[in-house]
């Protein structure tokens, strides 16, 4: 099976001499079509890198990048920014909507940015809120929204078109546990849909709801969970502690 | 679990049958803590000697039989629910009664032992999250509770797992070395001070 997204033997250097920092050292990571992977690890593991090389933000130092089968090292500068445009979805932990349009308009703006006309735009970005169970905030503007409501835009930004890879950094720390969780629920859905989720957390509740965990120490992948077993076995057994 | 004042809140309801209060205790806690027929009627057998709920006088016991809450009964539950848990147990968990013993033996690497333990909670935690993943809005509100409770309780296991890397990571060199104090010692400090 062909991975959304796959780094092999990815590593990343900043400086050099004795400033030298490794970001990243020899990383192997593959994202199934339709899986979320939570990659897990404290402040300064190299999680925020991982992220933006996977999503071609930045150049590994060595080793390959692909998306959807295709190598980005292959691919023209041209090339690879359609890639960004068209492929991939990003989910910061400020959100980053404008705060000039409406969140329909925020939502349609990537189909605008990539040559798709205002109105042909709007109607997908309609359909994308719709299907996420957000058309009621369509028309608002994202002051008028709460912190959930926003980062909830930003995930139907992050997938409108024909986007399948979504990249989302921390994208919960910002929220209480509810809208939180609320958040991760749609993110769960999205990748229903046949997308490609990453993201990266310190975060353990937030990391439980993706179907694998990669735990990153020091820029090195050190563990993984193997896909769980099925919640059958927690209502009829090891619950009398 | 007190399934004496568990009881007692279902009765505060009204009145009911010995089974209806099985039935509904598990439904209740997400069918997480299951009683036998014989521990309901025990329960309900001590709660009427101690006057806290009374039967329909019927001499026949059996599932036919209704209890209801008598006012020192509601005053017992009332009480109940205000008076915290104990949670200043003596720190005793095994988890870090381990980690505590990794940190004497000779070519144990703590990191290493720390994911171990890492990964197994956090694969619980994801099999949770499953649960309420899949339950729908419909279902009985007490699953996501219990959920949320072993969720969080499970995310402080993990936070206090990186905690001790973190903590670990900034001894010097020397003292990485150095055979830590007895497992039992710090633990039984603590208590001492508690």
């Amino acid at each position: 099976m062909t991975a959304a997204m796959e780094l092999r033997g990815v590593s990343r250097v900043y400086g050099s001499g004795a400033g030298e920092v490794h970001a990243l050292r020899h990383v192997n990571v593959s994202v199934g079509v339709g899986e979320l992977v939570a990659v897990m690890g404290p402040s300064g593991s190299g999680k925020s890198t991982l992220l933006t090389i996977a999503g071609s933000l930045e150049e590994p130092s060595s080793g390959e990048v692909l998306v959807g089968g295709s190598s980005l090292r292959s691919m023209s500068a041209n090339e690879r920014a359609r890639l960004r445009r068209r492929a991939i979805g990003y989910v910061f932990q400020d959100f980053n909507l404008l705060a000039g349009l409406t969140a329909v308009e925020n939502v349609a703006l990537p189909l605008e940015l990539d040559g798709v006309g205002p109105k042909a735009a709007r109607e997908v970005g309609l359909a994308v809120l719709e299907e996420l169970g957000l058309a009621g905030q369509a028309r608002r503007y994202p002051d008028g929204l709460s912190g959930g409501e926003r980062q909830r835009i930003a995930i139907a930004r992050a997938i409108v078109g024909d986007r399948s890879l979504i990249l989302a950094d921390e994208p919960t720390g910002a929220l209480d546990s509810v809208n939180g969780e609320a958040v991760m629920r749609l993110l769960r859905t999205a990748c229903k849909r046949g997308v490609a989720g990453v993201v990266v957390t310190h975060d353990a509740q937030l990391a439980s709801w993706a179907d694998r965990i990669v735990f990153l120490r020091d820029g090195r992948v050190v563990d993984q969970t193997t896909r769980p077993a099925g919640p059958e076995s927690l209502l009829t057994d090891g619950t009398s502690r | 679990m007190s399934v004496r004042h568990a009881l007692l809140a279902l009765l505060a309801e009204g009145p009911k049958y010995g089974l209806q209060l099985r039935q509904e205790f598990e439904a209740r806690t997400g069918e997480v803590w299951p009683l036998n027929v014989g521990q309901v009627y025990l329960t309900l057998q001590r709660l009427d000697r101690d006057g806290l709920i009374e039967s329909d006088g019927g001499e026949r016991d059996g599932p036919q039989k209704t209890f209801r809450i008598t006012p020192a009964g509601a005053g017992e539950l009332a009480t109940w629910l205000r008076t915290p848990p104990d949670l200043a147990s003596p720190p005793r968990d095994e988890l870090v009664i381990k980690v505590l013993v990794a940190l004497r033996l000779p070519g144990v690497d703590v990191s290493a032992l720390l994911q171990v333990h890492r990964r197994h909670v956090v694969e619980l935690m994801q099999r949770y999250t499953h649960v309420k993943a899949e339950a729908s809005a419909d279902d009985d509100p007490g699953l996501p509770l219990v959920v949320d409770a072993e969720l969080f309780r499970l995310e402080g296991i993990v936070r206090w797992l990186d905690a001790a890397e973190a903590r670990l990571g900034q001894r010097p060199a020397g003292d990485r070395a150095r055979p830590s104090a007895d497992p039992q010692s710090a633990p039984a400090r603590l208590e001492a001070q508690l």
